[in-house]
């Protein structure tokens, strides 16, 4: 192969940024020093498109412990100890292999949050799938869903919540983002900046092979006609071995040998060394002939580039590598004394005695592509105007609690292990969040995922501030104290104006929100280029929120029971621009997306939250999708019991139903009428919907419709779909 | 040598995967596909040029533990 | 009694079962890592759950080949007490320590939900704090939990009373929806002869806390706790 800017562009890098690699090298680089540059400048690795804005999102608060830049954001949790979390897309590779995008985009994020010293205890998952009735939705759906349960229940992490949305814009770019929670001591944190001249740099985990060559770059471009093709860079994951490494290195952790420590996760070897040295100010000398190899006659090149999972890069201090290497071996892990630590700033690579790579660490880092791509502004939506009702309030009620986005996800559920670590208060669907309980500890975390990408479509700005608002009331909806956001940036092509003004509005709206709400991003992945032949995603910045619950047994679920009050906290105008009833029903998606008045959410949220923390509360839901007659319903079918609804609207009764106003709640409560002296007294707007009873759900006018056929309804699509052909 | 162990469930044993897969193919368009059963090969390098000693260790390996002998039966090729 | 609870590489359950030990003995189980040979001490033998050797080959064939597993045969001999719970029921099958094997769901798929058990004889150590009869829930994980042994070896297990626990509806019926992962007449569990060896597929060490939804489970470690 000759190296030039041929080469270079079929490696993803620009004529211009090949021009800037000969300038920092003096001379024509190597292939490895050419696939070093490629990958640490991809898109994936390097952030050069959105750089520039993920420096306005708000990272701190006095709980913020590590914000971005690190493995995974890190907050303090009380008691000493430190939550530490992030959410990582896989989307890519999932679409071309559902089964091994899945499950190794899993293992990825498991070892992002490991590494920095923490046993993970809950998976999340966000996924968004293509056109329901087309066969490769359905192909993709079920080797996704089977891939994140083959790596979570091998390794033992539960997986404790998460979101899907269908829509035609992800036919040829299903979205998969993976988020792990783990826990460690807040002052055991370990960091990745590598330090100490001549201290030995290990390998530990899997042997290296051929997987994912170029899959940080394969991150990094467009789909085309010939996507199939590129079938043999997908990466295949082994749980096994990585569930042995999480407890190896854990192992490592309660011991002083650590100095820094990395995993090897896109552009394998060289993100992690690179990273680690630069990060720390070194340089390093690399002898790939050490490094554990699954196949016979790799080259530098494919060494360096490899994607091969379950492998870790460390720094330890001297005197403890042998106490290293009987923990490793302890483990039946690979372990490998592969370089060490230099002064010269330079990463110096090795092979059959050969020097295949000599870069400089400072301008590879400093020199990096930061591009400020020209963006424009979404245009605002017209008003939608005056919608009739052409099915009424019960048919709706029963189409809509079947239809695709909120169905029963039990069969999706069904398939990952979410009770294992015996901690999980609050299993998926029990809860708007997850609730895991600290072992040893009576507090809790909530957790949970959220975006609604028609919103993001239909408004950047609104929608982006609507997704940590939403998170932000899950969260509060279970009683917990919301603390931090993780996010996953998903959208097309940054290169086209009208997707960049996409991602720039996405950025505002979320500070905005995570100022309001005093819930910073601490972690965070983008995923740029998901598009396939000009068509693109709709904007996705998929949230992960992470809250805290002080008595994991003050958190309250969904599920009704008998002989309570419903109340409905929050203002309802009726609005049905973008909502589910109008696409559902309506047959359209049109309009602008709900306003978020963040005043109005904070307001509404920290009263709801002191009512369930002051026992008032015994049943607690946000309205989201679909408004507040599925939230209610929700609630009735969660807990098999029945409502009968008095509260007779003001407007039209399908907009006060099915609108999708934000900054809302229906609590179940005992003594509705101090919840609604309270809420009155907190300037809250509250409306007593109806009472819960054994039966049916009763709607005002009178029509009851049976629990039986409601559930029948919301629990048919997923094992229809998935049944398999006879 | 390399030895080939065919591991398949017995006949009396229920097989829904092979089931699915018959399922499969029917509904892709091959309706001649009558009853499908399916199973694993594992292929092993054995550092031994005798071919009756191969086959006859590999044997051993697969009673021992590569088959279990309630639900599987297998097969040694060695070539 | 004395417990331990033997941890293989891949098995990823064990903190559960300890918590649940500890949850009603007041001690902690000593855990003991798959190549140890020295149980000596010990009244109670758990195999755990998870995934030991990634389920690679077959769910549990390979531990079922690890040294410390003479151990347990020795310790059984002896006369202790020996449960295995999900993956330790296929490693038990796997090594022959109980009849049959644990095939792949007859769904083909990973099974995850409470699942209800009932009681067949209360007159053993495992079972002893259950009504005859009586009714739990419990969660199950698996993907391979369906369990077979041929028509001989079953009408032995019935005929020798050495069913534990069946798959039923919350009323205690035996239907083929309870029984959501295709097992052989419904079972989830069995003994061995003299009733000191017992496994099942379920995780009653999921279920011992009112927190987590419900404590169906404790009577079976509180059995063990005696």
């Amino acid at each position: 192969m000759i190296v030039g800017e041929k080469l270079a562009r079929s490696f993803g890098l620009s004529g211009e940024e090949y021009a800037r690699v000969l300038e920092i090298m003096g001379r024509v680089p190597s292939l490895t020093e050419l696939g070093v540059f490629s990958v640490m400048w991809s898109e994936h690795c390097s952030y050069k498109s959105s750089r520039v804005w993920l420096k306005t999102l708000p990272t701190t608060a006095p709980w913020v412990i590590h914000g971005p830049g690190e493995n995974a954001g890190v907050v303090d949790i009380g008691e000493g100890l430190a939550a530490i979390f992030k959410m990582e897309s896989h989307n890519h590779p999932s679409f071309i292999e559902p089964y091994q995008g899945a499950a190794t985009g899993v293992g990825g994020i498991l070892r992002d949050v490991f590494t920095m010293g923490a046993r993970p205890i809950a998976n999340l998952n966000a996924l968004r799938f293509g056109d329901p009735s087309l066969a490769r939705t359905k192909r993709v759906v079920d080797g996704v869903v089977r891939g994140i349960g083959g790596y979570g229940n091998c390794v033992g992490v539960p997986t404790v919540g998460g979101e899907i949305n269908f829509h035609p814009a992800y036919n040829g770019n299903p979205l998969v983002n993976a988020m792990t929670v783990g826990i460690a001591r807040a002052d055991r944190i370990f960091l990745s900046a590598a330090a100490g001249v001549g201290n030995p740099v290990v390998y530990v985990g899997s042997k290296t092979g051929r997987d994912g060559i170029h899959g940080a770059t394969m991150a990094s471009t467009e789909f085309g006609q010939n996507s199939e093709d590129k079938r043999p860079t997908v990466q295949v994951g082994d749980p096994f071995v990585e569930k042995l490494l999480i407890e190896a290195c854990l192992e490592l952790m309660a011991t002083d040998a650590i100095v820094a420590i990395q995993d090897m996760g896109a552009a394998g070897l060289t993100s992690s060394s690179v990273e680690m040295a630069g990060k720390g100010g070194v340089g390093l000398a690399l002898d790939l002939d050490a490094v554990p190899q699954r196949e016979t006659g790799m080259t530098a090149y494919e060494m360096m580039l490899s994607e091969s999972q379950e492998r870790m890069l460390i720094v330890l201090r001297p005197d403890r590598q042998e106490l290293a290497r009987a923990i490793f071996e302890k483990w039946e892990l690979d372990f490998a004394v592969i370089g060490h630590l230099t002064d010269t700033g330079r990463i110096v690579v090795s092979h059959r005695g050969r020097v295949e790579a000599d870069i400089p660490l400072a301008p590879l880092a400093d020199q990096a592509p930061l591009y400020h791509r020209p963006y424009v502004d979404t245009p605002k939506r017209a008003a939608l105007g005056e919608v009739a009702d052409p099915v009424g309030i019960a048919a709706a009620l029963t189409t809509l609690i079947g239809c695709p986005d909120l169905c029963s996800r039990a069969w999706v559920w069904d398939q990952y292990d979410s009770t294992i670590g015996g901690q999980t208060v609050k299993r998926p669907g029990a809860a708007d969040a997850a609730i895991v309980r600290i072992d040893g500890s009576n507090r809790a975390l909530a957790l949970t995922t959220d975006c609604t990408p028609r919103y993001c479509l239909a408004d950047p700005e609104a929608g982006a501030a609507q997704a940590v608002a939403e998170a932000w009331r899950n969260i509060t909806a279970t009683g917990a104290r919301p603390l931090a956001i993780t996010d996953n940036m998903n959208f097309g092509n940054p290169e086209k104006p009208e997707i960049m003004g996409q991602f720039a509005a996405c950025v505002r709206g979320m500070a905005a929100a995570c100022v309001a709400l005093d819930f910073p991003v601490v972690s965070g992945n983008v995923s740029l280029y998901n598009e396939t032949e000009g068509t693109g995603i709709l904007p996705t910045p998929a949230i992960g929120g992470l809250g805290v619950i002080e008595d994991a047994g003050a958190a309250v679920g969904l599920a009704l029971a008998p002989g309570l009050d419903l109340v409905l906290i929050g203002a309802t105008q009726g609005w049905l621009g973008q909502s589910l009833w109008l696409r559902e029903i309506g047959g359209r998606e049109d309009g602008p997306p709900p306003p978020v008045d963040l005043a109005a959410e904070r307001r509404n949220g920290d009263f709801v939250r002191a009512r369930i923390l002051a026992g008032e509360v015994a049943a607690c839901h946000d309205v989201s999708d679909g408004g507040v007659l599925i939230a209610v319903a929700e609630m009735a079918l969660a807990g098999g019991t029945g409502v009968q609804l008095s509260h007779l609207p003001a407007g039209a009764p399908h907009e006060f139903w099915f609108g999708e106003d934000q900054g809302r709640y229906v609590l179940a409560v005992i003594d509705a009428a101090a919840v609604m002296a309270a809420a009155a007294a907190a300037g809250v707007p509250a409306v007593l919907l109806g009472a819960s009873a054994l039966g049916d759900l009763t709607l005002p006018d009178g029509v009851a419709i049976s629990l039986q056929g409601l559930r029948a309804a919301h629990e048919r699509f997923f094992p229809a779909w998935m049944a398999p052909a006879t | 040598m390399k030895a080939i162990v065919t591991v398949m469930l017995k006949s009396g044993v229920l097989d829904p995967q092979g089931k699915a897969i018959g399922q499969a193919l029917h509904g892709l368009g091959f309706p001649e596909v009558g009853e499908v059963r399916a199973g694993k090969v594992i292929e092993l390098e054995l550092n031994e040029t005798d071919p009756a000693r191969a086959k006859a260790r590999a044997e051993e390996m697969a009673r021992k533990l590569l088959a279990n002998m309630v639900i599987e039966s297998f097969r040694v090729e060695v070539a | 009694m004395k417990a331990g609870i033997v941890v293989f590489p891949g098995i990823n359950r064990e903190r559960d079962m300890a918590i649940a030990l500890e949850g009603s003995s007041g001690r902690k189980p000593r855990m003991i890592w798959h190549r140890e040979t020295d149980l000596s001490g010990l009244d109670l033998i758990v195999v755990p759950g998870g995934f030991s050797y990634g389920d690679y080959l077959r769910c549990g064939a390979m531990a079922a080949q690890s040294p410390v597993m003479a151990e347990i045969r020795a310790h059984v001999a002896r006369g202790g007490y020996l449960m295995g719970v999900c993956n330790g029921f296929q490693i038990l099958t796997e090594a022959g320590l109980l009849p049959g094997a644990l095939l792949r769901n007859a769904g083909l798929r990973f099974l995850s939900m409470d699942c209800h058990l009932r009681v067949e004889r209360n007159d053993t150590v495992f079972a002893g704090k259950y009504a005859a009869k009586q009714v739990f829930r419990a969660p199950m994980a698996h993907g391979d939990g369906n369990y077979f042994a041929d028509d001989a070896t079953l009408d032995r297990l019935e005929g020798e009373g050495l069913v534990a626990f069946r798959y039923v509806t919350p009323e205690g019926d035996m239907t083929a929806e309870a029984n959501r992962n295709g097992s052989a007449r419904g079972i989830a569990g069995i003994y061995a002869p003299g009733f000191r060896v017992m496994a099942l597929m379920p995780h009653p060490e999921d279920l011992v806390d009112p927190l987590m939804g419900g404590t169906d489970g404790k009577p079976l470690f509180d059995g063990l706790a005696a």
